[in-house]
């Protein structure tokens, strides 16, 4: 049997007794790995506040007058400029902010005049939702029509999904959010309008997770359950088509790849069946490079679901962090941003996770 | 698998979700919902509010102790105090509290709690304070000079040349709002006098009560029955987060939200022949404006100042892309404002402009300038048409365009040229505008009067300053009125200010809903008198 391009690899053989320097390595590799994931959030963490930071001192925006407003006396913006201790050296502030958050304190966010910690609690959630249902769309979607259109390559079935890849591209999602909105919302009534929830159950669910979704099921408050996703699809189906279109794109150029391989052919010399042929070979070392596309889809879904957030009033992070950076509220932007960065490592960790239960090379 | 079942699936999913729910249609009878950008709160502590959704919210929640009261804007009455007298010399007001008041929490309110609101905002020394600094106050006298004798009676003293009247229209703004003593200061963190608490709390008297504020989500407000004007009729009220107004205008047509509060004009005139909808049209004082900087060496020039005046086209603009959201107005005191004045000398005159120019030197124009405005709609198009009229007179421009955020510290460090910007009063008297737009005391850098667009743009008048101080001091209103007709004609003349539109808001509600009052200023939107 074929089993893909895969490369067998031959372990220790069995009987022969490890070499010490070997059991040694072994032992520094099992804390390796969690030193590598360490080292690479603490790197991220410091980067991402480092440069956010200084980008947030440099700008032309001022984040006393977020606060005073523009007509505020000058005795009145000068008490809140040493408050905010904008008269120390860039880098003390730096130091003193990065101390305050290894302490947990982002400190609080003008906008809001709440710890920014407690913002995105509240906030980050919100996307999270709606990035991973949008995600689980594209997926479930996009994978499959990648995979047909590379089988039925150059036949009307590709032409459909090289046409939606292009429309979920190309066609802005504030326009497509805007017209699914009077279509699915103000024509036929299949979903509710903009919003996470109907504003009437607000305060019925305690926030335990923060999603909705999770809360309303666990408290069986299932009427919210079914609110709250009846206002989740269109929001997370148009962030979706981004991704469909995606995943799409890059399954059926995946796909084409493998398709064309010796092994395929050797494949159906044999005799497999067409789907055994396509699915269990073929796909399977799809999947490797897939779990990276779609890893980077979800990221991208996390940072890039503002406009969608703004259509659909949907309180996310996005909103949180774009609305931050124009009032130069600098707390909630490198807050927000901090947590969108750690967000993406993580989700970066779990491909590479993913990838080594998927392909056994990765495992050595 | 047939071709068009992964697209059926998909439109199928969304369909599937429709079904989940029963998409509720229409608003409660006795809650009104209304969709708003509302991600201008940032506080609301009334001793520290300042913006436009802030100040409207809490003028629901709060009886001040002066108001203009929704059924006769122009008249100032007593809010929480029910009457005053003045002392001969203009310098002490004595408040007599209403009866029987109750706040929110069913603590009685006092000629204690009175003071103790007025004392907080100048201790507090937030922004609005020099609201009440102007009074002379300061946080080492305030404790002297407001004070609560009985129960029943507080009694202001003026430490400043201020007219009485002007004295008694500052206590109708934000920061005259009355607060539950009792109740701010159970909540007192290291003496902050319950400011951290109450900027996302509510300890009013007025015909509503904060029930929840979430930032960029919600604001909801459940009426107060005991209100002394009687119970509003709309028991709730939802200010619905919705930032795109067209999905403002599909929530208004399904009759999701009662009110639509931040439509576009375009949007507007899509809803002409929807009977389900009306238009309320409200005249407001907020004023757009052109400022040229002083200190530069050529807008300094008084010709090629009043030259700026004939470039702009009022009626053209107001009567395209500004339609129905503006109109002309060309006095730094809004018109249907006491002490108004309307007469718009001003109009498209490039030939006037053009002898002008000559006039201070320039013929021809052969000069650069650079217009700074805001990024948001409507100041890039007014700065282009100045700049199309600028290119005209051979004056050559550059816009750039800005956040808020980024303009207002230039513009506050004298580091402008031209800038288009907004000006809105802080409270119902012509000195609120008067201060910022003609009086500066100080031309110097150091002086550093930032809250004066007069300051900002290096404008100094010994003659504007007088008149500007002498009508602040009238206590004789007719005389008063008379001060403010003569200096906003004078500032037509001589200001570094082309005043050119004052705003008219728009705002779609349901056929069903009556009783919306919405005045000049942003604190003057009533719900109480709504029903539906």
């Amino acid at each position: 049997m074929v089993e893909g391009n895969f490369t067998t690899v031959s372990g220790t053989s069995e009987g022969s007794s490890p070499h010490p320097l070997a059991a040694k390595l072994s032992f520094l590799k099992m804390f390796a790995a969690p030193a590598n994931i360490l080292f690479t959030i603490v790197v991220t963490f410091v980067g991402l506040t480092a440069i956010t930071f200084i980008i947030g001192r440099v700008m032309p925006a001022d984040p006393v007058l977020a606060i005073v407003g523009d007509r505020a006396s000058t005795e009145v913006y000068e008490a809140m400029y040493f408050k905010l201790g904008l008269d120390k050296p860039l880098l003390q502030q730096y130091w003193i902010y990065l101390t305050n958050v290894v302490q947990g304190d982002f400190g609080k966010s003008i906008m809001t005049s709440r710890p920014v910690l407690d913002d995105i609690i509240t906030y980050f959630p919100a996307t999270l939702e709606l990035a991973t249902v949008a995600t689980f769309i594209g997926i479930f979607l996009g994978i499959p029509m990648g995979v047909i259109a590379a089988v039925r390559q150059g036949r009307m079935t590709d032409h459909i999904v090289r046409v939606i890849g292009l429309f979920g591209y190309s066609v802005p999602i504030f326009w497509l959010g805007l017209v699914s909105l009077l279509i699915f919302y103000a024509k036929l009534d299949w979903v509710p309008g903009p919003g996470r929830i109907e504003v009437y159950y607000d305060g019925i669910v305690d926030p335990v997770t923060g999603f909705i979704l999770i809360d309303s099921a666990m408290q069986g408050e299932w009427e919210i359950f079914d609110n709250a996703l009846s206002h989740l699809i269109l929001p997370s189906a148009m962030l979706a088509t981004y991704a469909l279109a995606y995943i799409a794109r890059m399954t059926r150029s995946f796909m084409l790849d493998q398709l064309s391989q010796e092994y395929v052919i050797t494949a159906r010399v044999k005799g497999l069946s067409e789907f055994t042929v396509i699915w269990r070979h073929a796909f399977r070392n799809v999947l490797i490079q897939l779990i990276t596309i779609i890893g980077l889809t979800y990221a991208s879904l996390l940072e890039g679901s503002v406009l969608t957030e703004t259509i659909f009033a949907w309180p996310g992070i996005g909103q949180y962090i774009t609305k931050s950076l124009f009032n130069a509220d600098m707390n909630a932007v490198i807050g927000g941003t901090v947590v969108v960065g750690i967000g993406f490592v993580g989700i970066n960790m779990l491909s590479d996770v993913l990838y080594r239960m998927v392909d056994p090379r990765a495992r050595r | 698998m047939s071709k068009l079942k992964y697209l059926a699936m998909f439109v199928g999913l969304v369909i599937a979700a429709g079904q989940t729910a029963p998409v509720q249609a229409g608003t409660p009878g006795d809650t009104l919902v209304m969709a708003k950008n509302i991600d201008d709160i940032i506080t609301l502590d009334p001793a520290e509010v300042f913006e436009f959704t802030g100040g409207e919210v809490i003028a629901n929640i709060y009886d001040r102790v002066m108001m203009f009261e929704a059924e006769d804007l122009t008249t100032l009455v007593g809010g929480a105090a029910e009457s005053y007298t003045i002392s001969d010399d203009g310098k002490t007001i004595t408040l007599k509290l209403r009866p029987n008041q109750k706040f929110h929490s069913g603590n009685m309110m006092t000629a204690a709690d009175m003071a103790f609101s007025l004392q907080r905002v100048i201790k507090l020394n937030k922004t609005p304070s020099f609201i009440f600094t102007q009074f002379g106050w300061n946080a080492d006298n305030v404790d002297s000079l407001v004070t609560a004798p009985d129960d029943s009676t507080v009694v202001v003293k003026l430490n400043s040349d201020l007219s009485p009247a002007l004295a008694l229209n500052a206590l109708s703004a934000g920061v005259g709002a009355v607060i539950d003593m009792k109740l701010v200061m159970s909540h007192e963190i290291d003496g902050d006098l319950g400011y951290e608490w109450l900027k996302n709390h509510s300890a009013g008297s007025g015909p509503y009560s904060l029930k929840t504020y979430k930032a960029n989500e919600v604001v909801i407000l459940d009426y107060n029955p005991d209100y002394r004007k009687g119970a509003p009729a709309m028991k709730r009220v939802i200010l619905r987060h919705i930032p795109e107004a067209s999905a403002q205008r599909l929530l208004i047509e399904k009759g999701d939200v009662d009110m639509a509060r931040d439509l576009t004009p375009d949007l507007i005139k899509g809803l002409e022949g929807n009977k389900d909808v009306i238009i309320s049209d409200d005249p407001k004082a907020a004023l757009i404006y052109m400022a040229a900087n002083q200190a530069h060496p050529i807008l300094g020039n008084p010709k090629v100042n009043e030259a700026l005046r004939y470039i702009v086209d009022y009626e053209g603009m107001v009567n395209s892309f500004l339609a129905g959201q503006f109109k002309t107005h060309q006095a730094f005191w809004p018109s249907g404002l006491w002490a108004s004045y309307d007469k718009t000398p001003f109009t498209l005159d490039l030939d006037k402009a053009r002898a002008l120019l000559a006039e201070g030197g320039y013929p021809g124009g052969g000069f650069k300038i650079r217009i700074d405005t805001l990024t948001k709609s409507p100041y890039p198009e007014i700065a282009q048409a100045v700049q199309q009229a600028l290119s005209k007179i051979g004056v050559e421009s550059e816009i750039t365009l800005a956040e808020g955020k980024t303009l207002w510290p230039m513009y506050r460090a004298r580091k402008h040229e031209l800038i288009l910007a907004q000006w809105s009063p802080d409270y119902v008297d012509p000195h609120s505008n008067a201060d910022a737009f003609a009086h500066n005391p100080d031309n110097a850098l150091e002086a550093k009067l930032t809250g004066k667009v007069a300051w900002r743009t290096s404008f100094f008048s010994p003659e504007i300053n007088g008149m500007t101080e002498a009508a602040a001091s009238e206590a004789d209103l007719n005389k008063r009125e008379k001060i403010y007709m003569k200096l906003q004609k004078r500032m037509q003349e001589i200001g570094p200010f082309t005043i050119m539109f004052q705003k008219s808001e728009q705002t779609a509600l349901r056929s069903n809903v009556t009783g919306y009052v919405s005045g000049a200023n942003f604190d003057l939107v009533f719900y109480r008198t709504i029903k539906k």
